[in-house]
């Protein structure tokens, strides 16, 4: 929507319109599967038969970073990874969203203090749109943070908005 | 066998190899001066008696106030000329090298057990320790480019790796977007 | 002789083998393919380096790290009561195991005795958690090789586990459950009950996934003699656990070396069997993918016997053993090995007379089965490299700790 984003002030036609764009992007999802760690198996669990991120129309898990809209960074981020995970994030399309699962991805978690080797929160690679604690998060609260997610997409509007200087930042 | 004899075994047949034996305690071991270790861990898989045919685990330590490094083999036999029995004995023993902390070396055992290779591997990425004759010695979990050993006791943590900032403290720099 | 050259002499009927071997004008030029460390297939952050010719995989060279969280030092910085939760986060599929080995190894060190009652209620435990990751294993084995629907059915009775794990600690996938001396906490009301239900219901259901999913023609096609391992590299390679035992060694540290009273039960060391003969499927190989994945279904059922008769009598008494408070580790070390789910699990602790151990080192199974990946992938298709990963059922935290 890159060619009507920013040229209109808000008004009837653009909200409109907002809303439909917003509707269709908040109930597809397309999460990539990128477990790293522990979170990944609450991330499965998930996606199988007793909480079924289906239902949220976030279910088609895809393995190709160009195929996905959420990057949901499950598990501890460490210094290796962290160059193969910004690759993964240059790569996927706009509009793109990350969320950070666990404690690891948002601060190092437990590995804080005498983890040498962990990237002490994933923020500091990519930025972050949806943080969710818990070690590791159950699954209902990954699904509430998915809905978190689905809330913010909704409010999203193709009228003239000011950039952040964070959003700047990352879509230059 | 029972360690008292593994170590009578050994001593008299590598009278000049045996440093130290440890027989009492939870972890019977015997210290191996690293010049003969080759030889002896060849005996130790290969002879009928003793079979250890699998190395289980190899920790390196590090002995900071002596001012020196260790590696501990831990062994054990599987007797494989049974098939289908089910095993219920078994004998296992531990094998210890010492080497200077400056110069840290060692000779590799990837020969005598295949395990060894990624076990050495590990020793050498976070202790230092280098396995001369290994057939592939490089690190195995830490980048290629990583600086210093980190299961030293005196190893100094990253500040920074690549652009991204490290910390123990709690105050972290603002992410960069 | 190669590895595929033994796959023909042993299943000569395995048609499609005949393609691993001669090539012919399909030879093309050598090309470097990168799998992982984002893959669906590797099981977590696991790359594979593959030099390919064609689609014919001639050297595949495992890269890992990529999720090495520094357990070790940690283990040297934190008393060992606080390091517990940390080997839950080593195999974060089976939790209690990993618990039970460290709790294990600091009580030989130190000379505790564990009360009786923590003791059976631990191999329950212990086992439960076995069927609980065998079932991921098996889950996700099916999902590697195109088939989804077991993957639904392994994770329904998976989650009915993990209730009965949360009603007794409050955890689903890091327990910290069993501790240092004994166990956290004494069961609550009623849980024997449910947990005997529960037993009740998941027997029958095996044989729904052997229906499912082991005697599935298309899923026999895909693993049965494929990655053999022989029974002398499976032990250099210090293999333990299923893939071990899938090779044909009835060799387990329960029986060998029995810990936490699991002498007093009796259970059977299910190996593989080749094909052909009681109800295995024909080209099914001693050592093959199949084999290490069909152990792991009849040690789901051997578990549940095991559980039975420990929940037949669990004797009363205390959970914790009495001197743990304020904990000094003697100068001296201990290396104990358990059998988790994925193989010989060890925990090396060494003390120097404080309360903190001057050395913790773990030797995880998946890191050691891991290490057989190369010369099992020569010559094989390419397809063939996520059905052996996937047997071997590695679990990347513990690879790389």
């Amino acid at each position: 929507m890159s060619w009507i984003e920013n040229r209109f002030e808000e008004g009837l036609i653009v909200t409109s319109l907002d809303w439909a764009i917003n509707w269709g992007r908040s109930s597809s999802i397309w999460p990539m599967t990128f477990g790293l760690a522990c979170c990944a198996i609450e991330m499965m669990a998930v996606g199988a038969s007793r909480f079924d991120i289906d239902r949220f129309g976030a279910g088609a898990f895809r393995a190709s970073p160009r195929q996905s809209d959420l990057m949901i960074v499950a598990g501890t981020v460490t210094y290796k990874m962290a160059s193969r995970l910004k690759r993964l994030y240059n790569q996927m399309a706009e509009p793109k969203y990350v969320m950070a699962m666990g404690a690891c991805t948002i601060g190092g978690g437990p590995y804080f203090k005498h983890g040498y080797h962990v990237v002490k929160g994933v923020d500091l690679v990519v930025p972050v749109d949806i943080y969710i604690p818990g070690c590791p998060p159950r699954p209902e609260a990954l699904l509430e943070g998915l809905m978190r997610l689905q809330d913010k997409i909704r409010h999203q509007t193709r009228a003239k908005t000011v950039m952040t200087k964070a959003k700047e930042v990352a879509l230059s | 066998m029972a360690p008292e004899e593994i170590c009578k075994l050994l001593t008299t047949e590598f009278t000049d190899a045996i440093v130290k034996t440890v027989v009492e305690g939870a972890h019977p071991y015997v210290q191996v001066s690293p010049d003969r270790w080759p030889d002896v861990a060849r005996f130790l898989c290969d002879d009928s008696r003793l079979g250890m045919n699998l190395l289980r685990s190899i920790s390196a330590l590090d002995l900071l106030s002596d001012d020196r490094l260790a590696c501990v083999y831990d062994l054990m036999r599987i007797v494989v000329d049974r098939p289908d029995v089910l095993i219920t004995e078994t004998h296992e023993f531990a094998i210890r090298v010492e080497t200077d902390r400056n110069e840290p070396v060692i000779p590799s055992v990837a020969d005598v057990w295949p395990a060894a290779d990624w076990h050495e591997r590990e020793a050498y990425d976070l202790m230092g320790i280098r396995f001369t004759d290994h057939p592939d010695l490089r690190r195995i979990l830490c980048p290629d480019d990583w600086e210093g050993y980190p299961l030293r006791k005196d190893y100094e943590f990253p500040l920074e790796y690549h652009g991204i900032p490290a910390t123990t403290e709690y105050e972290l720099p603002n992410p960069r977007h | 002789m190669t590895m595929a050259d033994t796959v023909l002499e042993s299943a000569p009927d395995l048609l499609v083998d005949t393609d691993r071997v001669e090539q012919g004008d399909l030879r093309t030029e050598e090309m470097l393919v990168n799998m992982g460390p984002q893959h669906p297939s590797t099981h977590g952050v696991l790359r594979v380096v593959l030099r390919t010719d064609g689609e014919m995989v001639l050297e595949a060279i495992p890269h890992i790290g990529y999720l090495h969280r520094c357990a070790e030092k940690i283990g040297e910085s934190l008393a060992p009561y606080q390091y517990i939760p940390y080997t839950d986060r080593m195999d974060y599929l089976a939790g209690m195991n990993n618990n039970q080995a460290f709790a294990i190894a600091v009580e030989r060190l130190c000379g505790l005795e564990v009360p009786a009652r923590a003791q059976a209620i631990r191999v329950v435990f212990a086992e439960f958690n076995r069927i609980a990751s065998h079932l991921v294993s098996l889950g996700t084995y099916g999902l590697d090789m195109g088939a989804f629907t077991p993957f639904l059915y392994c994770f329904r009775e998976r989650e009915m586990i993990l209730d009965l794990f949360e009603a007794a600690c409050g955890a689903r996938l890091t327990y910290s459950y069993i501790t240092v001396g004994g166990i956290h906490e004494d069961l609550p009301a009623g849980w024997v009950e449910r947990c005997l239900e529960f037993l009740d219901y998941f027997e029958p259901k095996i044989d729904d996934y052997n229906n499912l999913l082991s005697f599935n023609h298309i899923f026999v096609k895909r693993t049965a003699g494929v990655g053999v391992v022989s029974v002398d590299e499976a032990i250099a390679y210090g293999l333990t656990g299923p893939p071990l035992r899938g090779s044909g060694i009835r060799w387990d540290l329960r029986k060998v070396l029995p810990y936490d009273g699991y002498e007093m039960y009796d259970f059977d060391v299910p190996i593989a069997r080749s094909g052909g003969t009681d109800e295995i499927p024909h080209g099914v190989v001693v050592g093959d993918c199949w084999s290490r994945y069909y152990v792991r279904v009849l040690e789901m059922t051997q578990s549940v016997r095991i559980m039975r008769q420990a929940l037949a009598n669990l004797p009363d008494g205390d959970t914790e053993a009495k001197k743990i408070k304020n904990l000094k580790l003697p100068d001296d070390e201990v290396y104990v090995g358990i059998e988790n789910p994925r193989g010989q699990l060890g925990f090396y602790v060494r003390g120097d007379g404080s309360t903190i151990p001057s050395r913790v080192k773990a030797r995880g199974p998946s890191f050691c089965n891991l290490s057989i990946t190369t010369p099992l992938c020569r010559n094989v298709m390419l397809a063939d490299v996520p059905a052996i990963i996937g047997s071997i059922d590695v679990v990347m935290g513990e690879v790389d700790r």
